[in-house]
Order: structure tokens, then C-alpha cells, then sequence
């Protein structure tokens, strides 16, 4: 059931908003416990809202395209009253007394908000295990790690808890913990969602986005949360594209793009075959499938390495304990490690050879995308280099998150957009996922493609035992 | 690249954080390696590039001179500790 | 007296006199105030906040960087200034860092030529005030992100005589091209003077720097007293640390803030959340347009086009509305013959404001005393002689009454008639017509 036949039933009354958000709220009841997606649910609130929401007489869909329906907001969204932590010890009472510009859009379209999910503390992650509170488990194996950092928004989605979630990338913490728990993650064009209210991460390439069962309520809510605001200098006056239009176009004639240094030698072949079979459908359907070279991966992890901790240790210097939120002291070791890496590439004397020679590699990871999408209209690749690790595999790791998201963060660097869905499932069951990537602010294009292979792709359609 | 304790002090001094003896002998060995990492940067040839921080494009995003709301003293003191008389309070600073 | 030869350099921050705030759009108007009640996620450093820069700030910081001479950075960006401070509430400052707005400049001050190293714009930070009746410090960031701006001048002044000429006539420039009040009481305007002494006329490795100076008495009173100080310590073949130092009003002496040794490492890094700003030939030179004429060469002009004298000029060049008021009346008056002998006597009238700039008959009352017709009437005696002309001329009021629109006139003209015009023809007119109704 995607948002479409959700909004079908509230109009022929077969359920009213307060029903459909119950059955979740229960849902979460039993099955989180287990999961632990949540940081806080917010049963009072979401029903106050869905009796709001029952009592409009006609609804306009138009202006209320999310009218009822139940979404999940990762907890380093800022939410008007509702506690916003981040899952980082400093901001466990924090109760900000205003809603980030994703939120309030979200509330204006009629969703209804049933919590905040986990995350690795402050976005540094991509485990959810290095949250400062609890570990999320996947659902598709309860040993298993979600993926990270928004691995609860992809968790609760993957376990039904709410319809749809929200997410944030800055390198790969919606198309990971998308592809270990087999759901579709949409990571925008950077600049194309509005950051403010974000906890910040990495200023440069944070990228909130939705994380759903389909292409179709991607699609939906993107359209919503997406579009210029006067908070913030670096989201695009850009007028936001009807994705709904084209949709269903299909990739006929469309030049896809297989990165060759992307199917890495040490990579988990079952996800090489799972990815090639996709690409197979899209040939099969009339896309012309071109071989193409990009810069070794390698080189955008260390660029990202730099400049994501440099702008994490500015942008956690705001955490004093004076005006919200708990000392410095309350910072957890990954944090700690960030901060200093961060503070060390700026600092005197180390200026030039860590930080401004990575804004160098990346200037030419981003001209070495723009030449290939002279070739190409999207990119193919595997979304991570091996499916969901077994919890406590992030110990003794500095460079876990790096090395995971691997085949995502020169896109994240070069602010463009990509998305991730389930192509398959591994021996053990795991989900594989395949990401597909395009230019600058041509996100349609990304879910074009994605839907045109949503409905051809022949995977058996599996669902978590819970 | 290994980092010496002393840097390690000083950058958790410039960061304001408190770190006990066991936690810089255990960063030291963790930001070395993580140094060690990106020294791959330097098999880059970037002669004649450009550094760059600004992946959207844009310029000149700026906003008119007007105002608008403001909190109020309430919302803005919401989430401190320690607050007095309308101010945010802290420690003595000299 | 002095072998050493003072070698002194300026940093001024001047808060501007935006509406809004550098980087949000909470009120700017921080005086007064209850606290914390102008904040917003961005100036309050909230997690999210995310900072959008105001524009009238950036016209200011460039046309301030024009009149002295300087050259515009056609591509200019902010930088983060990171250091930890309660009254910083994101742990950075967003400032510019190596490439201001306006650079390498100069202005001449009594002949000498001071050069302007740079000028640009930053925020300010919360305001910190000491809790008497407890053991901490109370923060109010209502000031926090106000737009600031910096001038830094090159150590070419010499003088404690030549540095108070400088900032008074900054100080008027800013007023001028309202920037700023440059109230120095209120901290609008900060002068932090880097004072050091040589012997052989070339520029030492130290350099003292004086902050919380806040007006030019005291600027000049820090600078002798820091000549005295640094001139005992290198006799004694020492040299002076390089240091901040805090200015005690009271005892009038410099006293050490913090060794500027282990100076901070500001770790300064473009910021991401600003894209950078552009600037063409077009638009500067728009700027360039909007700013108004400088004090100096309204000087100039009110004495050679009108006459005007040092004194008087000086008066209605600082009270901008009354100098405009002044050329206006000017103007009309030319049509009206009057010479350009009788300018100053305009200008007189104008600076003791005999003449108001709000009366509605402003330019006829000043006609009428410039043209010797001395004072004029006041209301009590226009009412008196009004009285007397409705007595002597009962038709005429009569004619009035009944509606007839040149009954008007007519009386007018026998009140300008006793009188000798000494009136003021809007009032007369006003009193004629409430007399008629009753």
C-alpha cells in the first residue's frame, strides 16, 4: 500500500486517521521493543493530531498532499516541543521551541508525526550502533546492524512502524542504512531540502531526505519538504519539479552509466551478481548500459575524512552546556574523535596539507562527475561494498563509516543526488541494495529510473519476520 | 604520520575538551592511523587546482534588511541550566 | 623629550545601523532592552540555526570601504573564526579572513596619508555583564550577531593629536554616510589602538594592543600612558611583551589582559553555510551612487557656493537634515532674488533655527527676515490684529460668511496692511477663516 491508496481509504472513510495511526502506534508496541527504532514515540501527539485530521470535512489533497500519514523523523530534526537529541547524550532533554523547515512542511501537508528515530550520536556513523543510547537492530536479523546513521528512520520503515520515515545524508546515512534494511532511500541533490533546524553535520553535504517502501512515496514526499526557504543560503531557489510527472516514463533510450571502480575486488559477490542482474533489466528494456571511469573511490573517502570532521568540529563547538544541553564532557568517543581530527586538518601549520589540498581532490571529484554526466544520463553501482554486518562490528574501527560508505561519498561530496532500493537478497537473507545516481538537481531522473525497475524487477518480494 | 602526546593535549585544549591520560594515549594511536589514511591525497595531482567549498553554485544569496520574530525571553532561557533574572548564567569569567 | 617615536595602528568595530541582525532577521536595536528577547535559532546558536546575510550590511561595509579609497574584493566570502567563549554561541565567529570586502585604502588626516589595510564585516557577540550579587557572569545575547563592522588602518600614525584627528573624522564619515551613530558610550564604535614604540623609525616585533578604550579622551590618555610605560621598559634595554591590555578609566593606566604569545589558533576555514559574494564594476559603481556626499566636499561647497563659514558649515554638515533643509531654502530663495550675500544670513537662521525646517511657510518666513523685514508676528498678535481688521471691515466679513472666496484675500491684504507684512500668511489665513465660521 503506498500514500496514493492510503488517501484512497481516508476518502471512502474505510478508515479514519485516528484508526491508521493506532494500528502503528501498536505496531511499535510490539515489534520495538526488539527493533529499538525509537528514541521517543509521541502517542499523544500523533492521536491529537489524526483527530484534528478526522475532523476536516472535505479533504484537499492539493493542499494536504500527506494527509494522514504516519511518518517517522530521525531525531536530529528539530521538532517544536518534542524532544530533538540527535541520540547524543548532550541533547537528551533538549526540547527545541522550533520545528525544522522539513518538519514544519510535513505538518502543513497533513502527516502525522508518530516520533524520532535513532541514529549514530550526531550523524557519525554508519551503524546506529555508535548512538548514545542503544543500538537499532535490523530487522531482517535482529544480530544485525541497520545501517547508519539514519539506520531507525530505515529500520521502522523496514519493520512497518510508520508509513515512511525521514532521513538525513551527509555520505551515505540514507542510501546505507536504505540498502541493509531493503527500502528506498532518497538522498536529494544537496541544497535541494532545506537544512535548517538540522543538527548540523557536515554543512557542506547534509542532505535530508525521505526513506520509504516505494518509489511512488518518495516521490510524494520529496515534492513536499523540497523547495527554496529563506533559512537557509545554500538550499536552491530552484523551482521544485512536479516527480510525480514522468514517473512512469520508463528508461528506453536512457544512457546508464556502470562505474567499473565501483564493483570493488574485496566486495561481496553476491551483491556484484544481484547489481549486474538489475543492470540486465534496464538493458532489457531499451537503456543503453555504457562502461564508464571514475577516480578511485579511495580518494573521496580521504577527501570526505577531512572535510566532513573539520566542519563536525565547528559545528560542534555550539555545545557549551550554556544555553541548552549538557558539557562537553557528555561527548561520546566517535564525537571525540571527530572533533579532534577536525580541530587538527584546520589548525596552524596543517591548514594547507590536510584541508585545503582535500578542497582540491574534491573540486576534481566533482569535475570528474560532470564529465561522465556528458556521457550518461544516470550512474548504476552496488549502494555498499558488503550487506548488514553482525552489532558490535564498528569496535576498534576509526574509519568504520568511511570505509562503508565507500561507493557513496564522492557523490555526497559533489552534492549530487542518488537513491537506493532493494535489488535482491543475499544467501542469508539479507537485502542488496542497488543505487542509482544522476546530476546536479535531476533527482527525477533517479526516480524515474527507480520506478521504471520497482515494477519490472523480479525479485521475490520478502517481508521481515517479526 | 604519528601525532605526539603533546599534540594531542593541544588539540583537545584548541577543541575544549577534557581528556583523561588513558584517552589521549588512545586518540593518539586512532588519529595517527586515521592521518595515515589520507596521506593518500598526495598521490593526487592537484597543481593549478582550485580548492572548493561551495558545491551549489550560488552566489549572492542574501536577504533584505528587515525584521522579523524574535523568541521570547521565555523560549530562548527553555532549555538552560542555569539561568537568572532573564540572562543565561555561567561560571565567573575573568 | 621622547627618543622613541610612537608607532601607532587602529582595529575599530563599528556596530552598523541595520534594522535586522548580519546573519538573521531579529531586531538589531539592542539597547535598553529587556534581555534575551531579540534571539532566534541562528543568533542563539541553537542546533539547526543557520546564518543568512544581510544585504544592507554588505552595501555599507562597501561603500564605507569607497570613501577610503579602497579597492572592492569582486569575489569575497565569509570565513569561521573558531575559539570557545560564553558569549559566542556557536563556538565560531563568522567573520572574513582573507578576503574582506574592501582593502588597501587610505585617508588623509591633517596631510598625513593613513593607510586602511581593510575593512569588513563580522557579528558581534552576546554581551556579558558581571553578576553582583553572585559568583557568575550573566549573558545576554540580544547584541549577539548584530552586524559589525572592522576598520584596520596600517601603523602609520604618529601621534596621540594625529590618532583622536583620525577617529573623529572617521567617526563623522560613518555618521555621514549613516553607517552608524558611533556612539562610543553605547560601544557602537570600539577603538582598539596597537601602540608601539622604535628607535630607528622602523616598525618593532611587538606591538601592544588597548581594548575597552570607549571614548577618544581616554584613546588618548591609553596612548600616553602606554609611550611612558614601553619607553621605561626598553631603557631599561628590555623589550615590551606583546600583549592585550584593558584600560582602567579610574586610574587612568593600561593594565595586562592576556600574553598575546600563545595566540589563538583560529583554525579559520571558508564558511559552508554562506555561498560567496560577487561583485561587477556595475554594481559597485551603483553603490557608488547611493552614497551621499562626503562631509569634506560639502564643506567645500557650502563655503564657496554659498559663503557659508567654518563655524556654521560645521553645524549643518553634522545635522544632515538640517544642512538639506538649508540648501533647500536656498533654492527657492534664489528664485525669489535674493543674492548670494544673503546666504549666510540664511544660513544663521537656519543653524539658531528661528525658522523651524517643519514650518509649512519655512522659505516665506525666512524671505521675510533675510529681506529686512525683520521679525515677524507672533500668533497671539496676528489673532489681535485680525480682531481689528474683521471690526474696521464688516462687509468684507460679511461677504465672507456668505461664501464669497476673495472676502478672504481682501482681509488678508488689510492685515498685511497693518503689519507691514510682518506676518505669516498661512496663519492669518487659518485665524481669518475660524473667525468666520465661529
Amino acid at each position: 500500500m503506498n500514500i496514493f491508496d492510503l488517501q484512497d481509504k481516508y476518502k471512502e472513510r474505510e478508515f479514519s486517521v485516528v484508526e491508521i495511526v493506532s494500528d502503528y502506534l501498536k505496531r511499535i508496541k510490539e515489534v520495538d521493543n526488539r527493533i529499538k527504532a525509537f528514541v521517543t514515540v509521541d502517542e499523544l501527539g500523533a492521536i491529537e493530531r489524526a483527530k484534528e485530521l478526522d475532523k476536516v470535512d472535505r479533504i484537499d489533497f492539493d493542499k494536504m498532499p500527506l494527509y494522514g500519514v504516519p511518518i517517522a523523523i530521525k531525531d536530529n530534526f528539530s521538532t517544536k516541543d518534542l524532544k530533538t537529541t540527535a541520540s547524543a547524550k548532550i541533547l537528551e532533554d533538549y526540547r527545541p521551541v522550533f520545528d525544522s523547515t522539513v518538519v514544519e512542511r510535513l505538518k502543513k501537508a497533513g502527516a502525522v508525526i508518530l516520533g524520532k528515530t535513532n541514529m549514530d550520536a550526531w550523524a557519525h556513523g554508519s551503524s546506529t550502533e555508535t548512538s548514545d543510547f542503544f543500538t537499532t537492530r535490523n530487522p531482517w536479523d535482529l544480530s544485525r546492524l541497520p545501517g547508519g546513521s539514519s539506520g531507525g528512520s530505515a529500520a521502522a520503515v523496514a519493520a512497518k512502524m510508520c508509513m515512511a520515515s525521514i532521513g538525513s545524508e551527509t555520505a551515505g546515512s540514507i542510501r546505507q542504512p536504505a540498502s541493509w534494511c531493503g527500502v528506498v532511500g532518497t538522498k536529494p541533490t544537496y541544497g535541494r531540502v532545506s537544512r535548517y533546524g538540522v543538527v548540523a553535520m557536515a554543512s557542506s553535504t547534509d542532505s535530508p531526505g525521505p526513506i520509504t517502501n516505494n518509489i511512488i512515496d518518495s516521490t510524494l514526499i520529496l515534492r513536499v519538504i523540497a523547495g527554496k526557504d529563506n533559512h537557509d543560503s545554500t538550499c536552491s531557489a530552484l523551482e521544485v519539479e512536479d516527480y510525480m510527472k514522468g514517473l512512469e516514463d520508463g528508461v528506453e533510450g536512457m544512457k546508464i552509466g556502470v562505474i567499473k571502480e565501483y564493483f570493488l575486488e574485496d566486495m561481496n559477490e553476491e551483491i556484484k551478481e544481484k547489481v549486474k542482474k538489475a543492470i540486465e533489466v534496464f538493458e532489457k528494456a531499451g537503456a543503453q548500459i555504457v562502461e564508464v571511469e571514475l577516480m578511485d573511490p579511495k580518494y573521496a573517502v580521504a577527501v570526505y575524512t577531512i572535510v566532513q570532521r573539520s566542519e563536525v568540529s565547528s559545528n560542534l563547538a555550539r555545545y557549551d552546556g550554556v544555553r541548552y544541553g549538557k558539557g562537553r564532557k557528555y561527548f561520546g568517543s566517535e564525537a571525540k574523535r571527530r572533533i579532534m581530527i577536525g580541530t587538527h586538518v584546520l589548525s596552524s601549520g596543517y591548514y594547507d596539507q590536510y584541508y585545503l589540498k582535500a578542497q582540491k581532490v574534491r573540486r576534481l571529484i566533482i569535475d570528474d562527475f560532470r564529465r561522465v554526466f556528458e556521457k550518461v544520463d544516470l550512474l548504476l553501482a552496488p549502494t555498499t561494498p558488503c550487506c548488514a554486518l553482525k552489532v558490535g562490528s564498528t569496535a576498534d574501527q576509526p574509519m568504520f563509516g568511511e570505509m562503508m560508505d565507500i561507493l557513496v561519498e564522492a557523490s555526497s561530496l559533489a552534492g549530487l543526488p542518488g537513491i537506493s532500493m532493494n535489488c535482491g537478497f543475499s544467501k542469508e537473507g539479507l537485502p542488496i541494495g542497488l543505487q542509482i545516481m544522476a546530476d546536479q538537481f535531476e533527482e527525477d531522473k533517479c526516480l524515474q529510473a527507480g520506478k521504471f525497475y520497482e515494477n519490472e524487477r523480479n525479485i521475490v518480494s520478502l517481508e521481515p519476520d517479526l | 604520520m604519528k601525532l605526539t602526546k603533546e599534540e594531542v593535549k593541544h588539540i583537545a585544549k584548541l577543541a575544549e575538551l577534557d581528556l583523561t591520560d588513558k584517552e589521549i594515549d588512545k586518540y593518539q594511536q586512532e588519529l595517527s592511523e586515521i592521518l595515515e589514511y589520507v596521506k593518500i591525497l598526495d598521490e593526487v595531482d592537484t597543481k593549478n587546482v582550485k580548492p572548493i567549498s561551495q558545491v551549489t553554485g550560488f552566489s549572492n544569496i542574501v536577504r533584505a534588511d528587515e525584521v522579523g520574530k524574535s523568541f521570547t525571553n521565555k523560549e530562548a532561557l527553555k532549555n538552560a541550566k542555569r539561568t537568572k533574572d532573564g540572562y543565561f548564567e555561567v561560571e565567573q569569567v575573568i | 623629550m621622547n627618543k622613541y617615536k610612537v608607532i601607532i595602528g587602529f582595529e575599530i568595530h563599528i556596530e552598523l545601523s541595520t534594522r535586522s541582525k548580519m546573519f538573521c532577521s531579529c531586531d538589531a536595536w539592542h539597547f535598553q532592552v529587556k534581555p534575551n528577547t531579540k534571539t532566534c535559532p541562528t543568533c542563539l546558536g541553537l542546533p539547526g540555526g543557520l546564518p543568512v546575510a544581510n544585504e544592507e550590511a554588505i552595501k555599507m561595509c562597501v561603500k564605507m570601504g569607497l570613501a577610503l579609497g579602497c579597492s572592492i574584493n569582486k569575489f569575497s566570502k565569509f570565513d569561521r573564526k573558531n575559539y570557545f567563549y560564553p558569549d559566542l554561541a556557536k563556538g565560531y565567529q563568522i567573520s572574513q579572513y582573507d578576503l574582506p570586502f574592501c582593502y588597501q585604502g587610505e585617508m588623509e588626516v591633517d596631510g598625513k596619508k593613513i593607510g586602511i589595510t581593510r575593512v569588513h564585516l563580522e557579528e558581534d557577540t552576546a554581551k556579558m555583564i558581571h553578576d553582583r550579587d553572585g559568583s557568575g557572569s550573566l549573558v545576554d545575547f540580544n547584541r549577539s550577531g548584530v552586524a559589525l563592522m572592522e576598520v584596520v588602518t596600517e601603523p602609520d600614525i604618529d601621534g596621540t593629536s594625529l590618532a583622536t584627528t583620525f577617529l573623529k573624522k572617521l567617526q563623522n564619515m560613518v555618521r555621514y554616510l549613516g553607517l552608524s551613530d558611533c556612539d562610543m558610550e553605547k560601544g557602537r564604535m570600539r577603538c582598539e589602538p596597537n601602540i608601539s614604540l622604535s628607535c630607528d623609525g622602523k616598525l618593532p616585533d611587538y606591538k601592544v594592543e588597548i581594548k575597552n578604550v570607549n571614548s577618544f579622551r581616554y584613546v588618548k590618555k591609553a596612548i600616553e600612558y602606554e609611550i611612558e610605560r614601553q619607553s621605561k621598559i626598553l631603557e631599561k634595554g628590555e623589550v615590551p611583551a606583546q600583549e592585550t591590555r584593558g584600560f582602567d578609566e579610574k586610574k587612568q593606566v593600561t593594565f595586562s589582559q592576556r600574553l598575546k604569545e600563545e595566540a589563538n589558533d583560529y583554525r579559520y576555514f571558508p564558511e559552508p553555510d554562506i555561498p560567496p559574494i560577487e561583485f561587477s564594476d556595475k554594481e559597485i559603481e551603483e553603490i557608488r551612487k547611493e552614497m551621499e556626499e562626503l562631509p569634506d566636499k560639502r564643506m567645500e561647497r557650502y563655503k564657496k557656493d554659498y559663503g557659508v563659514d567654518e563655524a556654521n558649515g560645521l553645524i549643518l554638515i553634522e545635522n544632515r537634515e538640517l544642512g538639506e533643509f538649508f540648501e533647500r531654502v536656498v533654492r527657492e530663495l534664489v528664485i525669489r532674488g535674493v543674492g548670494k550675500e544673503d546666504f549666510m544670513k540664511v544660513a544663521k537662521i537656519v543653524v539658531n533655527r528661528k525658522v523651524g525646517k517643519d514650518d509649512p511657510e519655512a522659505v516665506d518666513n525666512i524671505e521675510k527676515i533675510v529681506k529686512g523685514l525683520g521679525e515677524l508676528i507672533d500668533e497671539d498678535e496676528s489673532v489681535r490684529v485680525v480682531d481689528e481688521v474683521f471690526l474696521e471691515n464688516e462687509k468684507a466679513v460679511n461677504d465672507l460668511k456668505r461664501g464669497k472666496e476673495n472676502a478672504v484675500m481682501f482681509l488678508m491684504g488689510q492685515v498685511m496692511k497693518k503689519t507691514k507684512g510682518k506676518v505669516k500668511p498661512g496663519e492669518v489665513i487659518l485665524i481669518i477663516r475660524e473667525k468666520a465660521n465661529g
